[in-house]
């Protein structure tokens, strides 16, 4: 079940038209995570931080006896930092990385909702007017006069670790 | 949950009986007239191949067929165990695991091979010759034929039979068919059978798939005995058989009932209707209307079956996986009730209270068990030894003793399967470099026999398992030799006895002036240094030259739940293994201004170096006035560790974390604390390589 909701999340589109998403808000950007993949949403909780760990995924959290670490989006799209408000939460998602089911906290401003995306309002990242890593970014779906953005998680996690090793050997 | 795959289920169990099979070779090796052993061997063999056939692993069932036809020669005593005998029956035991394991990938050469040295076996042994070309022809045709080909014994005169058959009343439900048995029966010779109904309830109580009937045969037949009990070899433990032989003028003149260890069927008959009179809850199970007609058979199965009954029931097969599951769940538990006391500790309440040591006694007993039901004793690790020496003997020429110590010792399964290969590797090291040729044995003094030694002991929290021979020992001057040319060490540089020992396990380094078939394959020696280590253990080499070695391997008892001694550096708390901690002390004032310069404190006359955690952690927070030092050993050196604040122990159940963070060498895990928080564990080794590199540094940039 899992490994299907991962491999759906790479290629949205590939078996229906339409997805089920829960959206985010992180800055000033709406973002959205296959619904499947989601496993919970928790408030905030005590972080411990991991020294020498990577910005991206500087902490750690107990999530029901688990120790998961707990990502933030905001450094990967370049994004201010902000303090914690009454809104923000923990998004835990289930990823494969490398053939294993892991368990990953993002941090949210506000979740919004779960909503339908269709194909029909999808594009994939334009390549002018962005300040961001194209492949962090799957597809750009319209809705209203608004964007969401569903983020590519596999290159976000896995190109984190593949830039790893280029920062410890400075 | 899904039901289990059944040709999953079968290569559990057939695993099981090639293991059980095998442990009875090499106990026959020792014992080669032990006629028990034989009959376990065989009837391992017999049930492989039956339940092979059952699952359509044909090749399987086929070759298996072929060996139990050798081995059951050896079983009517045709034939005499020999050491070459185990020996090709062991290789045709692997060539089973094969097909069990690949069943696709059909090796008939290897296969016909091991046959064809089998049946050598058997006819060396002293078999009629005509016999092994009976049986070659029928070897090479592939037909799972009954076992009869070989039974054509000296031809004897025709004896008749009286059997009497019961089988239990679930048997048809067991998938037992007793008209195939009462057809096999007819093969051997003349029959005449009769039915008995007597047993037969009222037509209301009939239950269709129940068995109720009982059988009375009169063979007449030239087969030996042997062959009738063959016949009923899958149902025997579970029914009531009495085969009694009549003599010609009608009178049955021994009974022998099936069961050989009574020999003297009479009390057990007697006892048998009291057995009934109370009837425990399995007895109640079968029909009670039995119970007459067992009274006036000789029956001797049914106590046997019931002590059978009662060993199966003390094991249970449990997937692994479930085990770790509920260790999750305990460790939870365990967090929970920190959880609990802390609360319970700042309230008044009485009531609240004793519950909360109610919980914390239970969950630490709870945690105990647990503890308990993961440990499994070595001699599963070691058991697979006894092959492995087997086999080296016969490649190296060389004669070995395998001796076992300790084997009741118990270990995590998880450490026990990681360390199994590890220990192959040493093991072949002591054999291949360690053990001398007999001839070189004598001349050095000693009994032509090597003498290799596996051990295992408990000692506070570890466990101990070393493997010593008494061998040649290990040249320090050609290990360093060896060394100082392979570019490990500079020559003349000063190492203590230890340091040159610990060489070996470094990559790429060998002794063996020649590669031998068992060096080289497999682990290499610095790989089983990283198995060890990823453990958290250690090893500790001792060698005599020309009087052996001995290598211990130091493993701790659990991989789940260490003691560890909590700290505090800076707002952040961290767990050291308490195993590591020699002592802790404070850092006076005057050794941390003095630290400018140096960073090392003079303890009871020696020099420990120490390193700031919260520089190494950089917390950017300013040290508490009175800052702890933690004294810990890497096994190499003494380091202190600054801390904040020293919190105490605390049971710490291992949490791994997450692949995204495998880059942080310097913590080996987290657990969770009492309040829900998250604690560090600090991978002192690890942590005291970073703080050497950090120095380094600031060193170079100095």
């Amino acid at each position: 079940m899992s490994a299907l909701a991962t491999e759906q999340a790479v290629g949205h589109w590939k078996h229906a038209d339409e997805i089920e998403v829960l959206t985010f808000d992180m800055g000033r950007e709406t973002f959205a995570l296959e619904a499947v993949i989601v496993q919970e949403i928790l408030d905030l909780l005590p972080e411990t931080p991991v020294p020498g760990a990577r910005p991206f995924v500087a902490s750690v959290i107990n999530f029901r006896g688990k120790v998961i670490p707990l990502a933030d989006l905001r450094l990967a799209f370049g994004m201010p930092a902000a303090e914690a408000t009454i809104d923000s939460r923990i998004v835990v998602i289930e990823l494969l990385l490398d053939g294993e089911p892991t368990l990953v906290g993002l941090r949210a401003d506000k979740v919004n909702e779960t909503t339908t995306l269709t194909k029909e309002a999808s594009e994939p990242p334009p390549s002018l007017g962005m300040r961001w890593r194209p492949d962090y970014i799957d597809c750009v779906v319209k809705r209203g006069s608004d964007f969401i953005i569903i983020p590519n998680l596999k290159a976000l996690f896995s190109g984190a670790d593949s830039r790893a090793p280029a920062a410890e050997a400075n | 949950m899904t039901m289990p795959d059944p040709v999953e289920v079968f290569r559990t169990e057939a695993a099981e009986l090639l293991e059980q099979i095998e442990q009875g070779l090499l106990d026959l090796e020792h014992q080669l007239d032990d006629a028990s052993l034989i009959d376990a061997v065989f009837r391992g063999l017999h049930t492989l191949k039956g339940s092979g056939a059952m699952f359509g692993f044909d090749a399987l069932a086929s070759f298996t067929h072929h060996c139990e036809t050798a081995f059951d020669r050896v079983r009517k005593g045709m034939a005499p165990a020999t050491p070459e005998l185990v020996h090709a029956v062991l290789a045709a035991r692997d060539h089973m695991r094969s097909l069990v394991e690949q069943p696709d990938q059909e090796d008939d050469e290897t296969g016909q091979r091991l046959l064809t040295q089998l049946q050598q076996a058997v006819a060396d042994g002293g078999g009629a010759p005509e016999e092994t070309a009976e049986s070659a022809p029928e070897a090479n045709s592939g037909a799972p034929a009954e076992a009869e080909t070989v039974s054509a014994a000296p031809a004897a005169e025709p004896v008749t039979w009286r059997i009497r058959m019961t089988l239990p009343e679930n048997a048809m439900a067991n998938g037992t068919n007793p008209l195939a048995l009462l057809d096999e029966l007819r093969d051997l010779g003349d029959c005449e059978i009769s039915v008995d109904t007597g047993n037969v309830p009222p037509l209301y109580r009939i239950e269709p798939s129940e068995l109720h009937l009982s059988w009375n045969v009169r063979l007449t037949t030239d087969k030996p005995r042997d062959d009738i009990e063959d016949v009923f070899i899958f149902v025997m433990d579970d029914m009531e058989l009495s085969i009694e032989q009549e003599e010609p003028g009608g009178a049955p003149a021994q009974a022998t009932p099936a069961e050989p260890q009574s020999a003297d069927p009479e009390p057990i008959a007697a006892a048998e209707p009291a057995a009934v009179a109370e009837p425990a809850p399995q007895a109640s199970a079968q029909s009670p209307a039995q119970a007459p007609a067992e009274a006036s058979a000789p029956a001797v199965n049914a106590p046997v079956q019931e002590t059978r009954q009662k060993r199966a029931a003390e094991n249970v097969r449990v997937p692994a996986e479930r085990l770790d599951e509920l260790m999750d769940r305990v460790g939870e538990l365990v967090i929970a009730k920190s959880r609990l006391s802390q609360i319970a500790g700042n309230s008044i309440d009485v009531q609240l209270r004793s519950v909360s040591e109610d919980v914390e006694r239970l969950a630490s007993e709870l945690r105990d068990t647990m503890m308990v039901l993961r440990m499994v004793p070595v001699a599963t690790l070691f058991g697979r030894f006894r092959r492995l020496i087997h086999d080296l003997g016969r490649e190296t020429s060389k004669q070995i003793e395998l001796v076992t110590e300790g084997e009741a010792t118990e270990v995590d399964k998880t450490v026990i399967e990681r360390l199994a290969d590890p220990l192959v590797h040493l093991v072949r090291n002591s054999v291949d470099h360690g053990l001398e040729l007999p001839g070189d044995r004598a001349a050095a003094g000693k009994g032509e026999a090597g003498r290799v030694t596996l051990s295992a002991r408990q000692s506070g929290g570890e466990v101990i398992i070393s493997i010593k021979d008494d061998g040649r020992g290990i040249d320090r001057d050609r290990v360093r030799a060896k060394a100082e040319a392979s570019g490990l060490v500079s020559p003349g540089q000063q190492l203590t006895d230890q340091e040159v020992m610990q060489l070996i396990f470094a990559p790429g380094f060998s002794t063996a002036n020649a590669i031998t078939n068992l060096s080289g394959r497999g682990v290499g020696m610095d790989v089983v240094k990283k198995t060890v280590e990823a453990l958290r253990g250690t090893i500790d080499i001792e060698s005599t030259l020309g009087k052996g070695s001995e290598i211990s391997l130091r493993i701790p008892l659990t991989l789940a739940i260490i003691d560890g001694l909590l700290v505090r550096v800076g707002s952040g708390r961290y767990v050291i293994p308490l195993s590591a901690v020699e002592e802790c002390l404070e850092l006076s004032s005057e050794d941390d201004v003095r630290s400018e310069g140096r960073s090392f404190i003079s303890l009871r006359n020696s020099l420990v170096p120490f390193l700031r955690l919260r520089e190494l952690l950089s917390t950017g927070t300013e040290p508490d006035p009175y800052q702890k030092i933690v004294v810990v050993s890497t096994g190499v050196e003494r380091v202190g560790l600054v801390v904040d604040q020293i919190i105490g122990d605390h049971q710490t159940v291992i949490k791994s974390m997450s692949k995204l963070h495998n880059d942080v060498a310097t913590f080996s895990g987290a657990t969770i604390l009492g309040d829900g928080s998250v604690a560090l564990i600090l991978d002192v080794g690890h942590l005291v390589a970073a703080g050497q590199q950090q120095e380094a540094q600031l060193r170079k940039a100095g």
